[in-house]
């Protein structure tokens, strides 16, 4: 039997997810995390690297023998736009990177490029608008993002753009831009600095993952590992329903505790991993939840299906309005991430894989 | 043969959760094999003929079936549920699932005020006739239908591909002995996107692939007729699907062998679906591959149905291969 000795989770690490969370890292342009991430893993792994892509590939090894090759993924990258077209005076065209909805840009303040240039995409206002064209979603087509003739100079196609949205802590809650997966990067960095003896950690914080999970595949190519976790952040879609009826569709819900995957998508968790999760939430005391099967995907799509297969299972801290300007997460869902991961690791043995 | 798909159809193994299935075909395949091992997805492989010798050949029949998944319990017995794989809303309504624990539930629906209309699987729930079901989110289940013997016609659940597992099966028991090195692979995860082929693929790196598949059918009413595949005339040799173009070369050898042999087969041109042939063509560097099916009427419903002689005759046609040299 295990006893589990929790490292201390508060004040430290949610300075750090404020960090994570305030940078603009869209996909194919993840320098400005990547960054924060090297700064803070090179003092605490063996071996960091920087692949050809851009993933942050980092490695703690233990000591017992034998032991796994355990990779742990989280993506760095997030949904935004791409400048296309300087249309002048500081107003560009621009196209979506990633999973947004339209509905939710309209009028939006955005920062764009490395300086976060503020700007916003523009929106009709109401009085010029009819009862009929107040119905339909305009196309992007019809939309610009406006900087500003000022700043117009230091803007240029080609440059990503991101919900311009700070961090603020709201008791229990977090709201933030890029919960998804800045939660998952950060909870990444604290299990490097709590790295069991027991495997060697393959930190793997990737690229890519909006635009179809393309940064793990090939982190998990080199780095060859014999199974694999991987955090993220998935929905809550857990508000009471409009009209009434119970909510069977909510995903998972806020305060549940860590969202353990069954299967997306992408992937059919290995029935081996799902266990031993849940065996371990028993055996530290630790709420959880199952996210719903059904749809959406995190890296271990990519991952599972590596060279001669690589067992998979993902754990998401749950939030609301994920792909949105803003999202809902609670602290102790994350905390008791974070501990459900590190618990898991520190009991895992060369036996998960007998049966 | 038959006793074999009677068997195989009824034990449970939806995607991800083969292990019913593999301990089954591993206990009738164990006599036959050189040597047998699990990979890391759950993939059986079974290797005949002595490693280096001929060319490195894999085959690859899929062990998994559709199935579902739950997704919500009520405090009523009643369960919400995901699709594995290509379950059709209209094949579900009244049907029945039957969990890896043993336990049935019947698929029913919401209440509707158009109930002619086809509802979405979200709108269908599984009733467990308790609250006390012992099932969870994450369970899943196959869909339950017994085996019926018609004569030369057999119907059942999970034809697609316990029908493949039982012609890879058969032609092991048949081959004496081989001039290759022949990797007999019951693969996992097939109906969520040939993900187990996948990776075996790549653990094996054969020279040559074929998997052993159901395929569509063109001989029931008002079926389009493009689809010029029918029961009881013989294996259908696969030229393309929307996943794969077969290789020529691999076509030819299919062929030749057949008629040589004075085996009946029919050349497949299927419009949309695919086979675990496509993940093994695209592994690593690219392997030469094809794919030999049974003509298989309404695939991914409780009733399949074959013709039992086309099952037999694809195993005497890959015995018949892999027992010679290979022409290329």
């Amino acid at each position: 039997m295990f006893s589990f000795d929790f490292p201390p989770f508060g004040a430290r690490q949610l300075r750090l997810l404020e960090r994570l969370t305030n940078a603009v890292a869209v996909s194919g342009d993840e320098g400005a995390v990547r960054k924060i991430v090297l700064e803070h893993v090179r003092p605490l792994a063996d071996e960091v690297r920087v692949d050809a892509l851009g993933n942050v590939l980092a490695v703690k090894r233990g000591t017992a023998s034998p032991r796994l090759r355990v990779m742990v993924a989280a993506h760095m990258d997030e949904i935004g736009f791409m400048l296309t077209r300087d249309e002048g005076k500081g107003l560009f065209r621009f196209g979506k990177v990633g999973g947004i909805d339209t509905r939710n840009i309209l009028g939006k303040a955005v920062w764009v490029g490395p300086d976060h240039i503020p700007g916003v995409i523009g929106m009709t206002p109401i009085h010029l608008t009819t009862s009929v064209s107040r119905k339909q979603v305009p196309g992007l087509d019809t939309l610009r993002i406006d900087v500003g003739p000022g700043n117009a100079g230091k803007v240029k196609p080609g440059m990503r753009a991101a919900f311009a949205t700070e961090y603020v802590r709201l008791g229990p809650s977090i709201r933030a831009k890029a919960l998804d997966d800045r939660l998952g990067v950060a909870t990444l960095i604290e299990l490097l600095r709590r790295a069991p003896e027991n495997l060697d950690l393959l930190a793997a914080f990737t690229v890519q993952e909006e635009v179809g999970l393309r940064g793990a595949q090939v982190a998990a190519f080199a780095m060859e590992p014999d199974i694999a976790f991987v955090l993220d952040c998935t929905h809550a879609v857990d508000v009471p329903h409009p009209d009434g009826e119970p909510n069977t569709r909510y995903n998972t819900r806020l305060g549940h505790g860590p969202a353990i995957y069954t299967g997306d998508r992408a992937t059919l968790s290995d029935p081996r991993l799902i266990h031993h999760l849940v065996e371990t939430t028993e055996a530290a005391g630790l709420p959880y939840q199952f996210r719903q099967a059904g749809g959406g995907g995190t890296d271990a799509g990519a991952i599972h299906k590596q060279r001669g297969g690589i067992p998979s299972v993902s754990v998401s801290t749950p939030a609301r309005y994920l792909h949105t300007t803003a999202s809902i997460a609670r602290v102790d869902d994350w905390k008791h991430t974070f501990y459900l991961v590190w618990a898991a690791l520190k009991r895992l043995t060369p036996q998960v894989l007998r049966h | 043969m038959k006793q074999l798909l009677r068997q195989l159809t009824q034990i449970p193994g939806p995607s991800g959760y083969e292990h019913q299935i593999r301990e089954a075909i591993r206990d009738l395949v164990a006599d036959f094999a050189d040597e047998i091992t699990t990979d890391a997805l759950g993939n059986l492989i079974v290797r005949k003929g002595k490693a280096g010798q001929g060319k490195r050949i894999m085959l690859a029949a899929h062990m998994d079936e559709i199935g579902v998944m739950v997704s919500h319990t009520d405090e009523n017995g009643f369960a919400r549920f995901a699709p594995i794989g290509g379950v059709r809303p209209f094949y579900c309504l009244g049907g029945r699932v039957r969990f890896l624990n043993g336990r049935v539930g019947i698929i029913n629906r919401e209440k509707t005020p158009d109930p002619a209309k086809v509802p979405t699987l979200d709108q269908m729930f599984i009733d467990l006739g308790s609250a006390r079901h012992g099932i969870g989110v994450g369970d899943v289940a196959a869909f339950d239908r017994t085996f019926e013997d018609l004569g030369e016609r057999v119907v059942s659940k999970a034809l697609d591909d316990r029908a493949g597992v039982a012609v890879l099966i058969s032609a092991l028991r048949q081959l004496e002995s081989t001039p290759h090195e022949v990797y007999f692979v019951f693969s996992v995860q097939e109906e969520v996107g040939v993900r187990g082929a996948t990776t075996a693929a790549f653990h094996i790196a054969p020279d040559i692939g074929i998997a052993v598949d159901v395929t569509g059918w063109g001989d029931t009413p008002k079926v389009p007729p493009m689809v010029d595949v029918a029961l009881g005339k013989g294996p259908a040799i696969k030229i393309r699907d929307s996943g794969m173009l077969a290789a020529p070369q691999v076509v030819r050898w299919m062929i030749s062998t057949a008629e040589k042999a004075g085996i009946p087969y029919q050349r497949e041109v299927l419009l949309s679906g695919s086979t675990d042939a496509r993940a093994i063509q695209l592994s690593r560097a690219g392997v030469p591959a094809g794919t030999i099916s049974i003509p298989c009427r309404y695939v991914h419903s409780p009733s399949e149905m074959i013709d039992i002689r086309d099952a037999e005759n694809a195993a005497a046609l890959l015995a018949a291969m892999l027992s010679k040299e290979v022409p290329f």
